[in-house]
């Protein structure tokens, strides 16, 4: 059987590998133009192209095309409004660029051999700008208050340096379960999706004699009741990552009221 | 016990964590359920919440399932 972890390789485009290059600053680097650029780069043309298609002919009475983008910003607006409130507004070009990008990538990975998502440099990347983007507005916003945040008032008084202690590790634990949720989500979903895939290609070159005939059947059926599910996963942890992008935004931006 | 056979049997126990969020997901969407049938008028304004527990729960079992994949692998 084919190795399921042969996907997630990154390899050089043929004709793009550039070799070793000495930078200033960085020191010799290995440059490349990877599957892993391309995949990103059709991720996020699409998203580009998709939203100028929607907004290139936009009309007050939507059309067809016109709906589908209004329904996909306005999703992530109401999201951003009932999360984070009145103040939602600033924050939604942010949330609204990180869902698109990461759903695009997403569902790419559905049609392309590669998923940029499935790996890991890639969502460490997502999942430390959201986290840095807390910080920064926490501080810039409450100063020296930022530090409420692990001070919970509704404990008792003693027990209040303990739960703030784990409130504490439970926020810098952020960015490592944003990341890994959606690296391992996508890198899972995948991973299960050849393995079946390979069950099948096992039964049909006859590996498995004539037991394939039985085993042919059950893995196709479970490669396409898969597929099916991978569609959803993709959505849902774009989807996902954009909430928790907003819960995380809304404990620094409405700090002290609500809490 | 020959070491890379340890490693594979650590391999598998660590996914063992996975029942874990199995048993999770699996409560939030019965209880979801259970709620929405006794009043599915405020069942579609929880949808968000659903989900948002759900991959809560799930980011547990998937934590357990990189450890294997990192154990495995490595």
């Amino acid at each position: 059987m084919a190795d399921p972890l042969y996907q997630f390789q990154v390899k050089p485009l043929p004709g793009l590998d550039f070799g070793e290059v000495t930078l200033p600053v960085v020191g010799t680097v290995h440059l490349a133009f990877t599957n892993s650029h391309l995949a990103m780069t059709l991720g996020f043309l699409m998203v580009v192209a998709f939203l100028h298609l929607v907004t290139s002919n936009a009309k007050v009475v939507p059309g067809r095309t016109q709906a589908v983008g209004e329904t996909l910003f306005g999703m992530i607006d109401g999201l951003t409004e009932s999360i984070i409130g009145h103040d939602g507004k600033k924050y939604f070009p942010f949330v609204f660029t990180v869902f698109t990008f990461i759903l695009a990538m997403n569902l790419l990975g559905m049609f392309l051999s590669f998923t940029a998502t499935s790996q890991l440099a890639v969502t460490a990347t997502f999942g430390l700008i959201t986290f840095g983007l807390v910080v920064i507005v926490g501080l810039v916003k409450n100063g020296a208050n930022f530090l409420k945040l692990f001070w919970p008032t509704g404990a008792p008084l003693v027990m209040r340096p303990v739960v703030g202690l784990i409130e504490f590790f439970s926020f810098l634990l952020r960015p490592l379960t944003l990341t890994l949720r959606l690296f391992g989500n996508m890198m899972g979903g995948h991973i299960a999706l050849k393995v079946f895939a390979g069950f099948v290609a096992t039964a049909v070159v006859g590996a498995a004699g004539w037991f394939g005939i039985l085993i042919f059947p059950l893995a196709l059926g479970m490669t396409i009741g898969l597929t099916a599910l991978e569609f959803l996963v993709a959505f849902l942890q774009a989807f996902v990552f954009a909430v928790l992008t907003c819960i995380y935004l809304n404990d620094v931006v409405n700090l002290g009221d609500g809490h | 016990m020959d070491p890379q056979a340890a490693k594979l049997i650590g391999a598998g126990i660590a996914m063992c964590g996975m029942i874990g969020a199995g048993i999770g997901v699996g409560n939030i969407f019965g209880q979801f359920l259970a709620g929405a049938l006794r009043n599915p008028s405020a069942a579609g304004s929880q949808i968000g919440n659903l989900f948002v527990g759900a991959a809560l729960a799930e980011a547990l079992g998937i934590l357990a399932f990189v450890m294997g994949i990192l154990i495995w692998i490595s």
